[in-house]
């Protein structure tokens, strides 16, 4: 397969996967200021965590100033000017696709560029009562190309090209809520099983649609150990570290070729230190500093990707 | 001009049904009333839905847009489709050899059949090209030429696209819908198809491949997604079943040409370009261009990689260039040429120029190296202003510009909205060259939907039609 159609692909699944995720944690965000809880600044702190998770906290601040509900959900969600708005993100995955057309299945084709199209059409009159509507239907987008992949695309590296960046932007994605959330809830640690705690930590586990399991699973309380377990180290749930780590690695191998055995490596490593990680080393190493190392190791990972499949420089003909 | 008499290709003179359109007619004054109305938004919607769309140039904000097809088909008898295929393969073959004589020994030149400013002096001839040798001597590996007839039994040609010539996913997109819609009319007629043009191209550009290169790995150029044909140059792609890549795809190591794949580079025999020589390799041609490959003309030169079609093939479809085509017939072949131009002035000699200055509002004058309609000036439709302005632009520089008469286009019955009604149309053969010549039977008909309008380019509003050879 052609680097540059590969690249299309794998970015193409990034950008929608992105979308879904900011989509996600601005709803939440959204249900969480609406809860009459009174802790204190919690409300900046919350709208500045967010920006932080997609890494446009200096951009926005530099436009924008003080991080309020009303602008920063803007400036994620419709800004043109914001690269990693909801609005960039679905059209950069139509303009991957476009380039791609040969490489995907019609349906993928229409599915993306019927959401631009409609994007375009909702976003001249956003009202913040229709927010909800807005993110709900980023998120059924997403899960209509998601479902139109599996369904329509031939088994091949197309589709591993796709799944690599799909759960790659989803592990990073999960990674940065947990260590922002993580950051915010510290006051309250002490305070385990208290109405606010109750509520924070349900709102990021609602974030990643992790609240129903959680009760299922765990059948008690809310604890930041036990959140963090999940999202981490259990590979049932679909969005924690271990379950993408899972299909970056099956990714990798499904694509195999001669320059990408570092690739497979360090995914095979990373994805073993997940498999066989207890949650209490990673408390101990303390959570922060377990994420940290986490995202590290993903950007790692990505680059070697990049260089290994993605890349059209012209050195890689030395061999 | 409207009351000028033209040939209508279902009409004899006398009125009645020329016998290739026979069984058509009589289909058609069967079919229920609104059924033709009727599959035709059918068709539109199925071209929708593929995509078979193109861009055009200085619409806002590049929009894309479907050309209009007609769901009449263009009909040819098998003796007519016969004599007509001869005489393109004819001047295909006189335009190869002229090719490769102007770049090697330039035989015509010193024969003084052409002069040598006329072909040493035009902006299209690549003297990088001179004393290369290609396989096969094949310059144009894919010439569309383009015909109109203007009698039962004359063509001319109109002009010869010998760089990138476009419109083939057309003609064989336009066939698929034909078959879809009315598979009744394909059990009463025996059309010959042209189903198997990727094929017959694939095999082309196999045959120009390096000659020691046993399996040579092809693919189709194209500058982007966002070029006018990028549909075609995707569907030529996927129908040959090799990759479609960018400029950016391609690097050059050691003379060399390979992809980026991912499993690492892949060395590249062919390229069927549709990327201008202007564009292809900025360290030779223009060094602003990042369509291209730095280093592909030297790959080239060496003989490591193929083009297709080659390098400095503008010199001879050029405008002032096809004046001569007939004679290189004579003069490479020894043979009578079976197509004919179009009488041409050139409007570098003093005579031709005075002539039609003072017959601007009956010729059609047309820039030298102009294409796709833009910058024409067609004077019996046009208003004295017009006719005025243009004018000025000739006494500019008068050798840009050449005048012909304006012809009298056939018209074939179309589908407007008044109901069915004669429009004038022509047709571009698709020829390749390879170790034999070849091409399938029919070609792309345009046809040019206002009443009396004689401009079928589909940038200018123009249609196309499924063109039927009949088995004999």
């Amino acid at each position: 397969m052609l680097s540059r159609t590969a690249d299309n692909l794998f970015w193409m699944a990034r950008h929608i996967e992105r979308a879904e995720n900011t989509a996600r944690v601005l709803d939440v965000a959204h249900r969480t200021s609406l809860l009459p809880l009174d802790i204190e600044g919690t409300d900046a702190y919350l709208w500045f965590a967010l920006l932080n998770i997609t890494g446009c906290a200096h951009s926005y601040e530099a436009k924008h100033g003080l991080a309020k509900a009303d602008s920063v959900t803007r400036y994620m969600a419709l800004s043109p000017d914001n690269p990693a708005s909801i609005y960039n993100c679905l059209w950069l995955a139509r303009e991957n696709a476009r380039s791609v057309r040969g490489a995907i299945t019609s349906e993928m084709w229409e599915v993306i560029n019927d959401t631009w199209l409609e994007l375009n059409n909702l976003s001249g009159q956003m009202d913040y009562e229709k927010l909800q509507d807005f993110f709900d239907w980023v998120k059924n987008r997403s899960h209509l190309f998601r479902g139109v992949t599996l369904g329509t695309i031939r088994k091949d590296i197309a589709l591993s090209f796709i799944k690599l960046g799909t759960f790659l932007e989803r592990a990073d994605n999960t990674a940065r809520i947990l260590d922002v959330k993580y950051h915010i809830l510290l006051p309250s640690v002490n305070d385990v099983g208290g109405a606010a705690d109750y509520y924070q930590w349900g709102s990021l586990l609602k974030s990643v649609s992790a609240f129903e399991a959680y009760r299922k699973v765990y059948r008690d309380v809310i604890s930041p150990l036990r959140v963090s377990e999940l999202l981490i180290l259990r590979e049932d749930m679909p969005r924690s570290l271990h379950a993408c780590l899972n299909e970056v690695e099956a990714a990798l191998i499904e694509i195999n070729g001669s320059s990408g055995h570092e690739a497979r490596r360090m995914a095979g490593e990373q994805h073993a230190a997940l498999h066989f990680g207890r949650i209490d080393d990673v408390f101990a190493q303390g959570l922060h500093e377990y994420i940290t190392d986490f995202l590290q190791n993903t950007a790692l990972l990505s680059r070697e990707i990049r260089d290994a499949y993605l890349s059209r420089r012209d050195t890689i003909l030395v061999r | 001009m409207n009351t000028k008499k033209y040939f209508n290709e279902m009409y004899a003179d006398d009125g009645e049904v020329r016998e290739i359109y026979e069984i058509y007619t009589r289909w058609l004054k069967e079919l229920p009333t609104g059924t033709l109305e009727r599959r035709n938004a059918e068709a539109e919607l199925l071209f929708r839905r593929l995509g078979i769309t193109f861009a055009v140039y200085g619409e806002s904000n590049g929009g894309e847009r479907l050309i209009p097809f007609d769901i009449v088909p263009r009909i040819f008898g098998a003796s007519e489709w016969q004599r007509l295929e001869k005489g393109l393969k004819q001047r295909v073959r006189a335009l190869n050899a002229f090719l490769h004589d102007i770049y090697h020994g330039q035989e015509i030149i010193k024969a003084g059949v052409i002069s040598a400013h006329q072909v040493l002096d035009n902006v299209l001839y690549r003297r990088e090209m001179q004393g290369i040798d290609l396989p096969n001597q094949v310059y144009a590996h894919i010439a569309g030429i383009d015909l109109v007839r203007v009698a039962e039994n004359d063509f001319y040609v109109l002009e010869d696209n010998l760089r990138t010539p476009s419109g083939v996913s057309y003609m064989l997109e336009n066939r698929k819908t034909m078959m879809r819609l009315f598979p009744e009319l394909f059990v009463n007629h025996v059309v010959k198809p042209v189903e198997h043009y990727p094929q017959m191209l694939l095999d082309t550009l196999r045959e120009a491949a390096p000659p020691n290169v046993a399996d040579p790995v092809i693919v189709v150029m194209t500058p982007g997604a966002y070029n006018s044909a990028y549909f075609e140059h995707a569907f030529l792609a996927s129908q040959m079943g090799v990759e479609l890549v960018e400029g950016q795809d391609l690097f050059v190591h050691q003379q060399k040409v390979y992809m980026h794949t991912t499993e690492g580079p892949q060395q590249v025999h062919v390229i069927y370009r549709r990327v201008d020589d202007d564009f292809i390799d900025p360290r030779v041609f223009r060094s602003d261009s990042s369509l291209g490959v730095p280093g592909l003309m030297d790959a080239y030169c060496s003989g490591n990689v193929a083009l297709a079609n080659g390098v400095g093939t503008g010199v001879a479809d050029d405008k002032s260039t096809y004046l001569f085509v007939p004679e290189m017939i004579r003069f490479y072949l020894g043979e009578e040429p079976l197509l004919s131009n179009v009488p041409t002035w050139r409007l570098s000699e003093p005579d031709d120029l005075k002539y039609v200055l003072e017959h601007l509002p009956e010729l059609v004058i047309k820039e030298v190296q102009g294409s796709g309609g833009y910058g024409m000036l067609i004077g019996p439709t046009s208003s004295k202003e017009e006719i005025k302005t243009y004018k000025q632009r000739i006494l500019a520089e008068p050798a840009k510009f050449i005048a012909q008469p304006t012809l009298a286009l056939s018209a074939c019955p179309t589908l407007v909205e008044s109901g069915v009604a004669p429009r004038h149309v022509d047709l571009r053969p698709f020829v390749l060259s390879g170790k034999e010549i070849r091409l399938v039977p029919g070609g792309l008909t345009r046809v040019a939907l206002s009443e009396g309008s004689l401009v079928v380019n589909s940038s200018q509003g123009g249609g196309t039609k499924d063109t039927w050879v009949l088995e004999d």
